[in-house]
């Protein structure tokens, strides 16, 4: 869908993007992650063609990025807001025609997406007479009037209450089933994860690492499991040959919990081999890191 | 170009649908209309507004009591008590100046206005005069000239000026031509302002609103501003387009209410401008000043006025739209402004002292032709007459000038309408001129 290249941005005392490529596949919801100042806002904005690159190329579908896809494109940025005296329907309207709608097919998308949000009533207001959730919501229907074919969304849940943010983000999620491809950027890497079947991680102007969500986790775990058990007291597991106990054993909600991972060339039967006859076991899961530990490591190691 | 025609859309609309612009666009003109009403008011009816000023005379010379004359603002009382008495008894006798001529005076020296209040300007020019004609008559008596020789003395003058054009020789009427000058950079000034500081408000309302990025994302920056200012220009010509036609209207049917005395009326105005200006010129009969008026060319003036009135609000909006780029609310727009307004204002005092008295000097030459100046003073000095170059010139370094600022307008703007939350220096602005993109 979007195949960035090697796109270098200089501002005048730092650079913001040191040469940094990424491939969003079609029908993903790629996750744009990394600290504040990493980066991402300027990314964003070169794909939006709101500011040009200093070198580097990027393609969208094939064709090289220009003014005839930003009717293509859907944008809802970090910093964003409403004229605060103008009619609701007038601004949506207003907003799709700029996209490149004619009026009449603006209108009646508009219709059809103030039906859906139960949002009829508010056709002729103003929109400072809207509370600010009502504003987040006219925003969304803004954002996606024109049926673009890939959605940016720069934090796209700062600001919204629960209700809000739930509802739109199933709308998002709806509008990927159908094809739309979205881009999700956000420094709380935590709140995008379970949303993102891809991401990139952006640290200090340089990708730090790309791809599916479920193979980064994998690649990134340690052969680490927690197990679980009933004994009335903590059980010594030194001198396995399979595994090797991370730290001591913790009580949690009354049971033992003892962290170990795998020796190389071991499988968790073998170490369940030798726990079996010691302890009483509740349970047993692997750890996967989160993207937010690994994200962590992978700082703390640069 | 659809979109630059969505935006200008989009500015012109939501402005001329605002309350404020139809009640501006209504009031406007009542309010004109009522102050020219007022204005022919209190010409008309001062000598009755004001408590006539009681002034005691104590004239020891005894010679003047038929030579200083009371008139409709100043009554004079001849009184025969000692200056002492009458200074004593000055608080009770509820007179406002007690004027004193002592016996020996020569030629008037020595002559004395007491009053409890520092006295005005006019009751002090007024006995002055008086007592100045006096002297001159009786000097002139006691030389043998009769008093009907003075009294011929008295000149009117009205010098006819006529003025070499392609035309042939033309009737030249110099108040009329500074009328019109004058009129016409008032305009301008106003109109640069008033819509100028529009432009600026609507790119730091957007800034706010914080919908700018979203606007950006599917315009480009240039577009978006280009739009807005010909937004507001539209709405300011549609504004000054209804005041005109409103203001006509209005005034018209005032006129008839005073057309028995219209020629009156014309005199009354005449002479308080001639008082506001503080230069006296000569009061012109209500004929030759409206045939003084047909001797413009209308053509050129409203042409270059249209031209004027429009290159120069172009030129400042445009700088006030990247001012208003630079900041985050209009209370810190106060740094910024400065520069873009001192030209503006300089042009203004400039145009009508230096430039109006000397037309065709080199201030007003120079003056002319710098785009930052020439809107306003260039008005000033073409109902005078001005060579064909220096206008054709001073055109061309507007349209220059304009696509100059907007070009530097449209560097700072693209920058700084990103710039959320940061405070912005001089020395950070020159700097989005460089840069790139």
């Amino acid at each position: 869908m979007l195949s960035i290249r090697s796109i270098v941005k200089d501002y005048e005392n730092h650079r913001a993007l040191n040469s940094v490529s990424m491939e969003i596949p079609k029908g993903s919801v790629f996750g744009l992650l990394g600290p504040n100042g990493a980066g991402k806002t300027s990314l964003i904005r070169i794909i939006n063609q709101i500011t040009k690159a200093d070198s580097g190329e990027i393609y969208f579908k094939d064709e090289k990025l220009q003014e005839k896809h930003i009717s293509s494109i859907g944008y809802l940025p970090e910093e964003r807001g409403l004229y605060k005296k103008m009619g609701v329907a007038d601004q949506i309207v207003y907003l799709a025609q700029l996209k490149g709608l004619s009026k009449q097919e603006a209108e009646k998308r508009a219709k059809q997406w103030f039906e859906r949000l139960e949002m009829k009533s508010w056709w002729n207001k103003n929109v400072e007479d809207l509370s600010k959730g009502m504003q987040q919501k006219v925003q969304f229907v803004a954002t996606v009037i024109h049926q673009p074919e890939l959605l940016i969304l720069d934090e796209p849940f700062s600001g919204f209450d629960p209700i809000n943010a739930e509802m739109i983000k199933n709308e998002f999620l709806n509008l990927n089933q159908q094809g739309t491809t979205i881009i999700f950027s956000s420094h709380r890497m935590e709140s995008v994860e379970e949303l993102c079947s891809h991401i990139a991680i952006l640290n200090l102007s340089e990708k730090m690492l790309e791809g599916k969500v479920s193979d980064i986790r994998k690649q990134y775990s340690k052969n680490c499991f927690e197990i679980a058990y009933n004994n009335s007291e903590s059980i010594d597991l030194k001198g396995a040959t399979a595994f090797q106990s991370v730290g001591n054993a913790k009580i949690k909600e009354g049971k033992f919990v003892q962290e170990i991972q795998l020796n190389a060339g071991f499988q968790i039967n073998d170490a369940i081999a030798f726990l079996m006859p010691k302890i009483q076991f509740n349970g047993i899961k692997e750890i996967i890191p989160s993207i937010n530990e690994i994200f962590i490591d992978q700082v703390k190691n640069a | 170009m659809k979109k630059i025609a969505l935006i200008i859309q989009r500015e012109y609309l939501s402005r001329v649908k605002k309350k404020s612009f139809i009640v501006m666009t209504f009031l406007g003109p009542v309010l004109i209309a009522a102050m020219y009403a007022f204005a022919i008011f209190l010409a008309v009816n001062s000598d009755n507004l004001s408590d006539k000023k009681k002034i005691v005379v104590c004239d020891e010379t005894n010679t003047l009591s038929n030579i200083i004359k009371s008139n409709a603002q100043y009554e004079f009382e001849f009184s025969s008590l000692s200056l002492a008495s009458l200074k004593s008894d000055f608080d009770s006798s509820g007179n406002s100046y007690l004027l004193y001529i002592p016996q020996k005076s020569i030629n008037f020296e020595g002559v004395q206005l007491y009053s409890d209040k520092q006295p005005s300007l006019a009751i002090v020019k007024y006995i002055e005069d008086q007592l100045e004609n006096t002297l001159s008559d009786q000097k002139l008596t006691e030389k043998g000239i009769s008093k009907k020789i003075i009294s011929e003395l008295d000149f009117n003058l009205n010098i006819e000026t006529i003025r070499f054009t392609d035309e042939g020789e033309q009737d030249g009427n110099t108040s009329a031509s500074y009328m019109i000058g004058m009129f016409s950079s008032i305009l301008i000034y106003m109109f640069i302002f008033l819509y100028g500081v529009q432009v600026m408000r609507g790119v730091i309302e957007e800034k706010n609103n914080r919908i700018v990025e979203v606007l950006i994302s599917s315009v480009k920056p240039f577009q978006l501003m280009m739009g807005k200012i010909v937004g507001i220009a539209l709405v300011g010509l549609t504004q000054f387009a209804l005041w005109v036609i409103l203001t006509s209207a209005i005034t018209g049917i005032i006129g008839q209410k005073f057309a028995q005395d219209k020629i009156k009326l014309i005199q009354i105005e005449k002479t308080v401008e001639s008082s506001n200006s503080d230069k006296s010129e000569p009061a012109i009969a209500a004929g030759e000043v409206l045939n003084a008026l047909s001797t413009i060319n209308y053509p050129l003036v409203i042409g270059c006025f249209l031209f004027y009135f429009l290159g120069g609000y172009l030129l400042y909006s445009a700088l006030f739209a990247a001012i208003g780029s630079a900041v985050d609310s209009e209370s810190e727009t106060q740094q910024f402004m400065m520069p873009v307004t001192i030209p503006l204002i300089f042009s203004f005092i400039i145009s009508t002292s230096t430039v109006v008295n000397n037309p065709d000097g080199p201030v007003a030459f120079w003056l002319s032709l710098i785009p930052l100046s020439s809107p306003i003073v260039m008005m000033v000095r073409l109902p005078f007459g001005v060579p064909t170059w220096e206008i054709i010139t001073s055109m061309l370094l507007l349209i220059a000038g304009f696509f100059g600022t907007v070009w530097l307008a449209a560097k700072i703007y693209r920058t700084g309408i990103l710039m959320v939350g940061k405070k912005t220096s001089w020395k950070e602005i020159g700097k989005w001129i460089f840069y790139k993109n």
